[in-house]
């Protein structure tokens, strides 16, 4: 029981006993491997585990004594099926990919590893990251790890069941339109999308380009902060990269972030808690502001009129984006292949055969939006309310330092349950698709239980104010959070010391 | 203008691969190289992931062009991504521009083959990437070769402003020499590094009421030949046709090198939509005033401004500025006038042995060993006297050879002409006496006669007598003789 329990440690527990001498990083690593041996075949987050890499990583930085200073030393993690890393395939959790296998590593990949993070495997997500349930891999299901015969959301589902169910302290996942916070809400575990440009796109296999952008997903917000002091980096390779200001020091502002949230005004939008939400969520939020404002926060309602049409404008252009992305996966270079009579008939086989349905409706979605005709209908006017919704949320934060809203309209529903109903299945990332939309920071953190399920409430902030998020976040968390338990790694997570060893 | 007397228009999208060190969108170099798929990288193989970075040099050199084409170079530019299929695109889109392209509304004046000026207007220059290249083999398979994929290109579109196929050429040789002197590219014709896709049609006004053939499209056509003899072909089939009466569509067709005609592409290959939209990937390029107005300066004097000028200030015919300028060697002409030498000697001196040595050894002007100051002190030598043409002759033949200095031939030769007024009397005299019948002609009358006396007065001195000094020495004594 050793090993269980020292891959339920959080990041930050896992820092201080590698500094301390006091676990190696070939423990940790052992750890991850023998949970991961002991739940995932019934639980499906990893599509590949690499034992062998992982574990001479981990032997290497023990014998040198690690990365020095590095906030990842010896962490064990995964990464999503779309990120691409030259171990392991990167597979998108698509036919089409099924053996692709990369020869570069991803920005992130690279700067997780000099920070000393030990890439343990790939998880499960929908395919090309089109999906809120991970229900579109073309491999297999993840279940929840709170209630297995639930969904554990999408389409960063497996990450999101790694660390819900105590593998890993840290996952990497992508975030399109709330592929990160919407299964970070269903598993009870945190989940940041931060500032679009602040993490490198190098080598995330695009989805939609102007939306996507990586994240951790972490069992506390300190832990959250540290991935992102290894993530948010400068790159010279990807033309949207930016410089933010507070690259590095996330982590250290977390941990000074206090015990209160005097002065700070808290928007609450009302049009994320209307009809479209469970009452059972809005209570949660409402049970949520109220926290806030036991801790000083000046919390009022507000109004952001445009919100009803971040969704379809959103799905036209993550389409219209997608078609284009999708495009190289023709069957002539790399992946699935499946020939025929012509060009055409390659194409038409290869794409044929190595998409999933989900995939090929938002391509024929996307391809219709910019053709011509329909361009000026479709997607120029989704880029002109895009516009719109970027400058109202300027506005509201004008006003206020944060907005709180529900992170998804319901808990996790059960595997099966919307397949059939691609509309149903889009509401689900109703709350989170405008932080994409305007590229602002937005956090997940676990806000409260609806039939014995986790639910997360979702903090937004202003473009570059992640370190603001995070502080917010990590003193709401610590005074009246929800956190801890699911059935499949029962316990709480221990908040001082090592269980015993 | 009738049925039997339409006029062609045509216009030209042009492709020129620009002059830089890497691609485009990444740092694979762009240098021919013949085997196949050794300049790739995961960017420009369009790799799952894999993200463009825009090179600036490609951004400057596509200026140049723009600027070259007197085309008003906008502020900011965007690039979009064209969709379009084929195997050899490995991203199934190209990263070019449409709507918020790089320039636009320049002109390009030209000369046509009877030396009239023309003028074409330009529509617009933008910046995309090159396509890689499929390589069919009959029976075999097409092979693909990634290593021009991502090369960057500038697109030159001009207005249907051009009427008959030789202006086409002539259009075409003096673009590629005004990107050539710019250095926005060096146009290797053999390697494709430029491309041309032609549009034409006829406009008539037969039987009184004017009209117009449905335009053609002549697609990647890579030499000045090819684009002339399409056009030809093309010209008459539309004339052919109107005259006929037979329908023409508007299509594309491609040019069969072989048999020297043109052919209709499948329909299919001109359906398409390529659903332009801004590249998610890359963020509006700002082009700085400060940049275009660096570029202009260093971009200098261009090629039809400087003939203009050259036949101006040195009093030049035009042909004389155009083969100096077209030749590549203006610079030498104007280096060596200001070095003191008279402007039609040096540019007959330019354009006749100069010219003559690089062709015989086929080298550049900047391989040549003598410097313009050199050059400069033989024309000197010449208008002083001091050497004949014909010595001058030799002694630059010593020049190219040693690169040493005129001068220090013609003294270490002994080459320097007998001007010597006492030395000239008496050389004449002794001529005079040994060739009486001879002087005796020339008393009746036959002026030839002297010819022969100046040729035994440059025998006797190897050469070196001043000719025109011998000439007038033998006139005075013999015309003092008869008076005595």
């Amino acid at each position: 029981m050793m090993t269980c329990d020292l891959s339920r440690l959080t990041l930050m527990q896992m820092r201080e006993l590698i500094d301390a001498g006091e676990v190696s990083r070939e423990e940790l690593v052992r750890a991850a491997l023998s949970a991961v041996a002991e739940g995932d075949e019934v639980l499906g987050a990893f599509l590949e585990v690499d034992e062998e890499g992982a574990l001479a990583a981990a032997r290497a930085a023990d014998n040198t004594g690690g990365q020095t200073g590095g906030v990842l030393d010896g962490i064990p993690y995964a990464a999503k099926a779309n990120i691409c890393s030259r171990r392991m395939t990167t597979n998108c959790a698509s036919y089409m990919l099924a053996d692709y296998r990369s020869p570069f590593d991803a920005k992130v990949v690279a700067s997780t590893g000099s920070a000393g993070g030990i890439l343990l495997g790939k998880t499960n997500m929908d395919e090309f990251a089109m999906g809120s349930s991970t229900e579109n891999s073309a491999f297999h299901k993840t279940r929840n790890p709170w209630d297995l015969d639930r969904v554990p959301g999408g389409s960063s589902g497996g990450s999101a069941a790694s660390v819900a169910a105590n593998y890993v302290p840290a996952a990497l996942g992508s975030d399109t339109g709330g592929s990160i916070r919407q299964p970070a809400s269903f598993c009870g575990v945190v989940g940041m999308k931060p500032t679009y440009g602040s993490v490198s796109r190098y080598g995330l296999i695009a989805f939609a380009s102007s939306l996507d952008q990586i994240g951790p997903l972490t069992r506390t917000v300190h832990d959250c902060a540290a991935v992102l002091d290894a993530l948010v980096l400068r790159d010279k390779r990807d033309s949207t990269s930016i410089s933010h200001p507070d690259s590095g020091r996330f982590s250290e502002s977390v941990a000074a972030s206090g015990e209160d949230l005097r002065g700070w005004r808290v928007g609450l939008p009302r049009e994320y808690l209307g009809d479209g939400i469970d009452p059972r969520i809005r209570e949660v939020v409402r049970g949520a502001a109220d926290g806030f404002t036991g801790l000083g926060a000046e919390v009022r309602e507000c109004s952001l009129p445009h919100t009803d049409y971040a969704l379809p404008a959103y799905y036209i252009i993550a389409s219209a984006e997608a078609s284009s992305n999708l495009a190289r996966f023709d069957g002539v270079r790399y992946g699935m292949r499946t020939e025929g009579e012509s060009v055409l008939d390659l194409y038409l086989n290869s794409r044929g055969e190595g998409f999933g349905p989900e995939v090929k409706r938002r391509v024929m979605l996307g391809t219709f939006a910019l053709s011509a005709g329909y361009y000026d209908a479709y997607y120029l006017k989704a880029a002109r309310t895009r516009r719109m919704i970027v400058r109202e949320l300027e506005q509201a934060f004008s006003d206020f330092d944060l907005l709180l809203t529900p992170t998804t309209p319901m808990p996790a529903f059960g595997i099966g349950e919307r397949v059939e109903d691609p509309l149903a299945m889009y509401m689900a990332d109703i709350c989170t698709i405008p932080a994409n939309m305007a590229g602002i920071p937005a956090i997940s953190i676990p806000g409260g239980r609806v039939d014995g399920l986790p639910v997360g409430i979702q903090l937004m902030a202003p473009r570059f104010a992640d370190e603001r998020l995070l502080r917010a976040a990590a003193v709401y968390e610590r005074v009246t959070g929800d956190r801890g338990a699911n059935p499949l790694c029962p316990g709480d997570v221990p908040t001082e010391g090592v269980c015993d060893r | 203008m009738t049925f039997d007397d339409p006029t062609p228009l045509i216009g030209l999208e042009i492709h020129v691969a620009l002059a830089t060190d890497s691609k485009m969108f990444c740092p694979c170099e762009t240098e021919f190289v013949r085997e196949p798929n050794t300049q790739v990288c995961p960017v420009c193989l369009g790799l799952p992931g894999a993200l463009p970075v825009l090179n600036r040099r490609a951004v400057e050199l596509g200026v140049l062009c723009a600027l070259a084409l007197d085309a008003e170079v906008y502020p900011e530019m965007q690039f979009e991504r064209k969709n379009y299929h084929y195997p050899d695109l490995p991203k199934g889109y190209q990263i070019s521009q449409l709507a918020a392209p790089m320039a636009e509304n320049g002109i390009m004046s030209f000369t046509d083959d009877d030396g009239g000026e023309k003028e074409a207007r330009i529509r617009r220059v933008h910046l995309e990437e090159d396509a890689g290249k499929s390589i069919h083999l009959p029976g075999e398979g097409t092979l693909l070769d990634f290593n021009r994929c991502g090369v960057a290109l500038a697109e030159v579109v001009t207005e249907p402003d051009l009427h008959s196929p030789a202006d086409v050429r002539c259009f075409l040789e003096q673009l590629r020499e005004l990107l050539r002197h710019t250095g926005a590219s060096e146009v290797r014709m053999e390697e494709g590094e430029l491309r041309c896709d032609v549009n034409v049609n006829l406009v008539h006004n037969g039987e009184g009421t004017p009209g117009r053939t449905e335009i053609s499209e002549v697609k990647n056509l890579s030499s000045f030949r090819g684009v002339e003899r399409a056009l030809q072909y093309e010209v008459e089939r539309h004339r052919q046709a109107l005259r006929r009466g037979d329908p023409l569509t508007h299509e594309t067709r491609h040019w069969d090198e072989e048999r020297e005609v043109t052919f209709s592409a499948r329909s299919k290959e001109e359906s398409h939509d390529y659903r332009y939209f801004p590249d998610p990937d890359l963020h509006p390029v700002r082009i700085p005033r400060a940049m275009i107005d660096d570029l202009q300066e260093r971009m200098g004097e261009l090629p039809r401004a400087r003939r203009r000028r050259l036949s101006r200030e040195y009093d030049l015919s035009s042909y004389d500025a155009d083969v100096l300028v077209g030749g590549g060697l203006a610079d030498f002409f104007e280096e060596v006038v200001a070095e003191g030498s008279n402007a039609k000697a040096a540019a007959n001196w330019v354009m006749g042995e100069l010219s003559a040595h690089l062709n015989a050894e086929d080298i550049g002007i900047d391989e040549l060993p003598v410097q313009p100051g050199q050059l400069a002190q033989l024309l000197d030598m010449v208008d002083s006297g001091e050497i004949s043409g014909k010595i001058a002759k030799e002694v630059w033949g010593a020049v190219v050879q040693q690169g040493c200095d005129p001068r220090a031939i013609v003294e270490e030769r002994g080459l320097s002409q007998i001007s010597d007024d006492a030395q000239l009397e008496s050389l004449a005299r002794e001529v005079v006496e040994e060739h009486e019948d001879v002087v005796r002609d020339y008393r009746s009358g036959k002026e030839k006669a002297l010819g022969f006396l100046v040729g035994q007065i440059m025998q006797k001195t190897q050469g070196k007598a001043n000719p025109q000094m011998a000439n007038e020495k033998l006139r005075e004594i013999i015309s003092r003789e008869g008076c005595e």
